[in-house]
């Protein structure tokens, strides 16, 4: 039964999630700051554009440091491979990347955060909201796999 | 933040992003095929991912701001501004079909380019121009720029 449900096992899922969860601690009591990673996406812009919606305080006091936590995102994703741990390739279609893309992008920013946000940070602060946003998003991608899975494309 | 800590401060950042890059690698979420795989319910593995990251910082968030009165670097603790209403809502429908449809969030995207998968590129590049198309909706949306 439950390797029906783990086909691959749960030991790289579970010591990969704590590390993640390890951190977004480590930032939060340092800090204080609450680790999502998508505001980055926005706040990025900031740098860039003039608009009251980049202008706000909120992105442009906090673009530093997101600048430097993606940073650490990216090396983080190499140190792995750097130390000979191993990754599959991936195929996915360019466009789904980019269409898919283009809706997280937008839809994270409106819905106020995404997996990081929403998953780990407000789950973590037991905010109401929060839950209400991942299983939106939880089930909208079930949903959405499902489909373009049973679709064939 | 204190002036000591204009060194500290940075590093501690990168560290953090740069442990959580890693569990992202290791837990293979960074292969969009990993999170399509748990989103057509063929392997659950995700839900360790979830419970362990979650579980660790349910403890770390709950408890830190009571114990602390400030971070080790001497900061305060910041809550997370939201507000759930209809347009959030819209949002989270939006990503859940994105996300959906290829498999990639915003932290897995950047530690999967780490991780040598420069197709991921283009999946940043759309995330960017979505959150630029977001920013300035919101502004046409409300002239005065009251965003």
């Amino acid at each position: 039964m439950l390797s029906a449900l783990f086909p691959l096992g749960i030991t790289h899922y579970a010591l990969g999630g704590a590390l993640m969860g390890l951190g977004v601690a480590l930032l939060y009591v340092t800090t204080g700051r609450p680790g999502g990673v998508s505001t980055f996406f926005s706040s990025s812009w900031s740098w860039l554009l003039k608009t009251p919606f980049f202008r706000q305080a909120s992105l442009v006091d906090s673009r530093r440091w997101r600048l430097i936590y993606t940073l650490g995102l990216v090396l983080g994703g190499g140190l792995y491979v750097l130390v000979g741990l191993p990754v599959e390739a991936s195929h996915i279609p360019a466009w789904k990347l980019a269409f898919g893309g283009l809706l997280i992008g937008f839809g994270a920013r409106l819905g106020g955060g995404c997996t990081s946000g929403h998953g780990i940070c407000g789950m973590a602060s037991l905010s109401p909201g929060s839950f209400l946003m991942v299983v939106t998003f939880l089930g909208m991608g079930i949903v959405t796999a499902s489909l373009f899975k049973w679709l064939g494309v | 933040m204190h002036s000591d800590h204009k060194f500290l401060d940075p590093l501690a950042t990168l560290v953090s992003g740069l442990l959580f890059g890693f569990g992202l690698a290791w837990s293979t979420m960074i292969r969009p095929e990993s999170v399509l795989a748990f989103l057509t319910l063929y392997d659950l593995g995700l839900l360790f991912v979830l419970g362990s990251a979650v579980g660790l910082n349910l403890v770390v968030y709950q408890l830190m701001p009571r114990l602390c009165r400030r971070t080790l670097l001497g900061t305060d603790f910041q809550q997370r501004p939201f507000a759930m209403d209809r347009s959030t809502l819209l949002g989270g429908i939006l990503f859940g079909i994105g996300w959906g449809i290829c498999g990639v969030c915003p932290g897995p995207a950047l530690a999967g380019l780490g991780a040598g998968n420069l197709d991921l590129l283009i999946a940043l590049a759309a995330i960017f121009v979505g959150a630029l198309l977001h920013g300035l909706w919101v502004d046409a949306r409300s002239p005065q720029g009251d965003a």
